[in-house]
């Protein structure tokens, strides 16, 4: 499947401040427990008292805004036992949720966390790329809300092409699992996956 | 009404199973279950379908509260429900002429205009003042008590009984607008019957606004002291933020960050974060942190000045031509014996202390051996640009404070020039409108924003020289009756909370309090008349004086929906308490809100023929303007030539010394500890770093700008509760020595209050502070402890030296794990 789609990521400029997660619950009239767009916070560093009582530090942190990545192994599709997870020519991922019997292995086996169960609902829902903004020529809500400009989306190869293949840094998985077409311009205090010079801070939060 | 079926319903409680996320992270626990209130939106369909388009109509909005942006919020309105929520899509996005695209509270405003804590028709207190107990009342009713106490209270008393009580929730419109309160309805109302007791100063920027004018100019905050443009930091070397955290206080597209985090990129500037946290400003722009303790910007300015002093990397020239009170050979005329600026900071002046390095790292935590390399760093790279924030000033040095950090702009020369600046906080370009006309106040008695609990308490003993009262030497009445329109300063805002109820509580002092509002906020809770204010979503106005660093810009706000309940208009309610007392055409003139908005439009046309007409402008929706010229540079005038282009100083130059400050330190009536000087020197202060109160409550509290809201504005949002809750920020050296971990529910108090709260465990902020940012909804139990992490339960209520202001900054607790 060519022409695949997929969202670009500038950490460098990433403010955590998550207009990008509110517009798509507004969007898509999501309840409090449920975000289909996440920001994780990633900190670390030490600090050290001087024996005069100053101190000093090595303090770091930086923002990933992550989604759906629409992977292209998509273990969620897998998974599935109704094929309610599926996935469009275009490389989008949707649940069919008059086929869904909520019984979440889907979540279980994303490493993203991406599906998510509604229990108003009762059925998984996740990001659908806003694809009836696509079609409209709009771009998705996430990507139209960010002030700092740090998310895009775009046919993959287009996107590796200009901005690189990374798709992991901590606390990201390994992008190996799932092949998510993902790419991500690092914040100049990104550590790698499996890193543990810092943590996630934030997890209540995604 | 379609939006008045939701809200009879709209609060529904679900019991969420989290996702767990131990698979982005090995330290992260299992899925616990947490329960959330919901609140259920109108226009909900399945969750993840597609909403119908055809029979949308779309309409310009804004997002009208005090964060210091402007921004567009297009509203999706199906049946007369907004039903989604857009901001500026206009354009290419090319920067300069980019979209203003909203924060992440904008984007949340659907749980602002449908929220359950809505008023919805006029209610009078049956309870004891605070009870919350209210019944409802006619708007007959309310307007005829309002209308006969305001008679009564002005025939007893006078109209310096009358007060306006600071109050953003509802800023930067034309007519609906709450601040500033000399700006609104309220004050045109009350204009027309006799006029009220003013205020100077805002709970925001007291300090500085009093403080730096002394400096560069002019006095009590009739004129801002200006910093170069952010645009300007295209032509910087070197940026300097003391304080300064656009990332979290101007967030939006149409604010500072944005702008920022451009023309940085295009300078390619190293920009140092002088801050006692590791903001959100500093992780996406910073490329060095340098930690402080909250209160000592001045004694680490002082150690700077050493450095370059000493080292000889000190502008002398510019010193010589432009400033007063450096050397003993540039003193004001009258005060040569005074110490000089170059004589306090080396230590031969009156108090024998060379602030050095060492003397300096003390004080601020910051190691001198650091303190030295960033002297020389300030001092050698040219053009600097240096900016505070607000947060340095929130202090009980504030005002000294404000005027210390300017001081390297003044000791390196950048005063003036492009990618130099001032020290004070970044400017924008921008084109302004004419403001909605509320007459004069016959009233020329001021107070302190800060200071009228003492004035309810006890109005008449307060003087000019011991309480900063301007226009009379002392006050004749005291507060007897309370607009608090869209403000939340009664209770919540202001410091002290446990201070404040005894004196609203006592309701022989303060007879009537009448609250003009949206929401039923904890300030709310304390008055004795509610109005249900209609929301800017369902009424007409202007969106006024939008800046994005070079670009100029102004919405026009359509009513989106039906004004829901029985709310009405604040223009509608004072036109009504108008008839009553006997002013309707005075008041009016005749004229609806649309009337003037026409008028507005036109009066501002008349000096700037290229502003659109009333039908073009709501035809477009957004006016932007970009900077035709050059990004602004502050004092550039006075710099080509001091002598064509002075100061409105007493010399006409800078002010290191201020002999005007001296004069007024010498003979005000202050506190103990309490300093006011001609030279901007570092004071230690009540509850500061040095205070030994720190055996029993050894942590300092700053309490910062959040996400989750504007002051105060947004915190009944679950959305905004959900993106960024509330906590207070502990350093992991701190919370180990009290056995906290991250996310443990601690205690946080102090000899005023006590607040439960969770606990962030991070490394960003410095060991020994804690950080609890302000605007949280006060939520006391039946044991008077607040629930919902409310700042000011802990905060002192003591006013600052010059400004009166309020010192939100200086506190002094501890915290234990509940």
């Amino acid at each position: 499947m060519a022409n695949k789609l997929g969202f670009y990521f500038n950490a460098t400029v990433c403010t955590g401040c998550k207009a990008c997660q509110v517009a798509c619950k507004d969007k898509s009239d999501l309840p409090v427990g449920v975000n289909w767009r996440r920001v994780a916070e990633y900190t670390g560093g030490e600090w050290v008292t001087n024996p005069d009582g100053t101190c000093e530090q090595n303090v770091f942190a930086y923002y990933t805004s992550i989604a759906c990545n629409h992977c292209t192994n998509p273990i969620c599709v897998e998974v599935c036992p109704t094929q309610a997870m599926h996935q469009r020519e275009d490389g989008i991922v949707m649940v069919e949720e008059s086929k869904c019997i909520g019984c979440r292995y889907c979540e279980w086996a994303c490493p993203y966390g991406a599906p998510q169960f509604n229990e108003e609902v009762g059925v998984m829902t996740k990001c659908n790329f806003c694809h009836d903004y696509l079609d409209e020529g709009k771009s998705p809500a996430c990507v139209a809300a960010c002030p700092s400009r740090a998310l895009f989306f775009g046919e993959i190869d287009e996107l590796r092409a200009e901005h690189g293949e990374i798709a992991e840094i901590a606390p990201l998985p390994p992008a190996d699992i799932t092949e998510p077409n993902l790419v991500i311009q690092p914040h100049h205090n990104a550590k790698s996956i499996g890193s543990t010079s810092g943590k996630l801070i934030n997890p209540e939060e995604v | 009404m379609v939006a008045k079926e939701f809200l009879n319903d709209v609060i529904t409680s679900t019991i969420m199973t989290r996702r767990s996320f131990v698979k982005w992270s090995a330290i992260v626990g299992g899925g616990a279950a947490v329960a959330s209130n919901l609140a259920e939106l109108p226009g909900q369909l399945g969750v993840g379908s597609v909403m119908a388009q055809e029979d949308e109509n779309v309409v310009w909005s804004s997002c009208v509260v005090n964060c210091g942006s402007r921004c567009p919020l297009r509203l999706h309105v199906k049946d007369g429900v907004v039903v989604r929520v857009e901001t500026d899509n206009l354009g290419d996005d090319e920067f300069g002429n980019h979209q203003i695209r909203a924060c992440v509270r904008g984007r949340s405003v659907r749980q602002r205009m449908y929220n359950p804590d809505r008023l919805k028709y006029p209610m009078k207190r049956v309870g004891p003042r605070g009870s919350g107990e209210f019944e409802q009342i006619t708007w007959e009713e309310a307007f005829d008590l309002i209308a006969d106490k305001l008679k009564e209270l002005i025939d007893t008393y006078g109209n310096e009984s009358i007060y306006l009580n600071y109050g953003t929730g509802t800023l930067g419109a034309v007519v609906a607008k709450s601040w500033p309160p000399s700006a609104t309805p309220i004050a045109r109302l009350m204009n027309c019957i006799g006029g009220y007791l003013n205020h100077y100063g805002d709970y925001s920027a007291a300090q500085i606004e009093s403080g730096l004018p002394y400096t560069f100019g002019n006095t009590w905050a009739d004129t801002w002291v200006t910093n170069n443009s952010i645009e300007d930091i295209v032509n910087s070397k070197l940026l300097v933020y003391f304080g300064n955290n656009p990332g979290e206080t101007r967030m939006s597209g149409g604010g500072m960050i944005y702008s920022l985090q451009h023309y940085k990129k295009v300078s390619g500037a190293k920009m140092i974060v002088i801050d006692p946290r590791y903001t959100d400003t500093a992780v996406t722009a910073a490329d060095e942190w340098v930690p402080i303790r909250p209160g000592t910007d001045a004694a680490l300015i002082n150690a700077l000045a050493y450095v370059m002093i000493t080292e000889d990397l000190h502008d002398q020239e510019f010193l010589d031509n432009y400033c007063v009170g450096f050397d003993k050979a540039h003193m004001p005329e009258g005060y040569e014996d005074e110490d000089s600026y170059k004589d306090y900071i080396l230590g031969t002046g009156a108090d024998g202390i060379a602030k050095t390095p060492e003397w300096a790292s003390a004080i601020t935590g910051i190691p001198a051996q650091k303190i030295v390399q960033l002297a020389r760093e300030i001092a050698l790279t040219k053009p600097c640009f240096i900016t505070q924030g607000w947060g340095p000033q929130r202090q009980a040095n504030g005002e000294q404070t404000s005027r210390a950090i300017p001081m390297l702009s003044i000791l390196t020369g950048n005063i003036g020039i492009h990618g130099g600046g001032t020290g004070a906080r970044e400017s924008s370009f921008g084109i302004s409108m004419v403001g909605f006309p509320t007459l004069s106040n016959p009233v020329g008695t001021y107070i302190s924003v800060f200071n009228w609990p003492d004035a309810i308490d006890h109005g008449p003993e307060m003087t000019a020289t011991k309480d900063g009262v301007i226009g009379k030497d002392k006050l004749d009445v005291p507060i007897k009756f309370i607009w608090s329109y869209a403000g939340n300063a009664l209770i919540n805002q202001h410091a002290d909370v446990n201070h404040t109820r005894e004196i609203l509580g006592d309701e022989s002092k303060c007879e009537m309090i009448v609250t003009v509002d949206v929401h039923m906020t904890p300030s709310a809770k304390w008055s004795d008349i509610l109005l249900p204010d209609t929301m800017n979503f369902e009424k007409m106005d202007i969106a006024v004086n939008g800046d994005a660093s070079s670009m100029g810009y102004h919405i026009f706000c359509e009513p989106a929906a039906e004004p829901m309940f029985e709310t009405m208009h604040v223009y509608d309610m004072c036109a009504e308490l108008a008839k009553r007392l006997d002013v309707e055409e005075e008041f009016t003139e005749g004229r609806t809100v649309e009337d003037w908005l026409r008028y507005c439009i036109d009066e501002t046309r008349k000096s700037n023929p290229d502003w659109p007409d009333f039908e073009s402008f709501r035809e477009m929706g957004i006016y932007k303007v970009s900077n035709p010229g050059d990004p602004y540079v502050a004092y550039q005038g006075f710099r080509e030539d001091p002598e064509a282009n002075p100061l409105a100083t007493p010399s006409g130059k800078l002010e290191i010394f201020s002999s005007r400050l001296h004069e007024i330190g010498q003979t005000w009536e202050l506190e103990e500890g309490d300093v006011i000087s001609g030279l901007p020197i570092y004071v230690e202060t009540w509850e500061g770093v040095s205070d030994p109160l720190r055996e029993t409550y050894p942590l300092q509290m700053i309490s910062a700008h959040y996400k989750q809201r504007t002051h105060s504005t947004y915190g009944n949002v679950p959305w905004m509760k959900e993106v960024a809750p509330q906590e207070v920020w502990i350093n992991p050296i701190d919370a180990e020595k009290r056995g906290i971990k991250n996310g443990d529910r601690v205690y946080v108090y102090n000899g005023r209050g006590r607040t439960h709260i969770a606990a962030r465990v991070t490394p960003r902020i410095i060991p020994g502070v804690v950080h609890l940012s302000e605007g949280a909804w006060y939520e006391p139990d039946e044991d008077g402890v607040d629930q919902a992490g409310c700042v000011n339960v802990l905060t002192r209520y003591r006013p600052s030296p010059l400004a009166k202001g309020d010192p939100m900054h200086t506190a002094l607790v501890e915290v234990e794990k509940a």
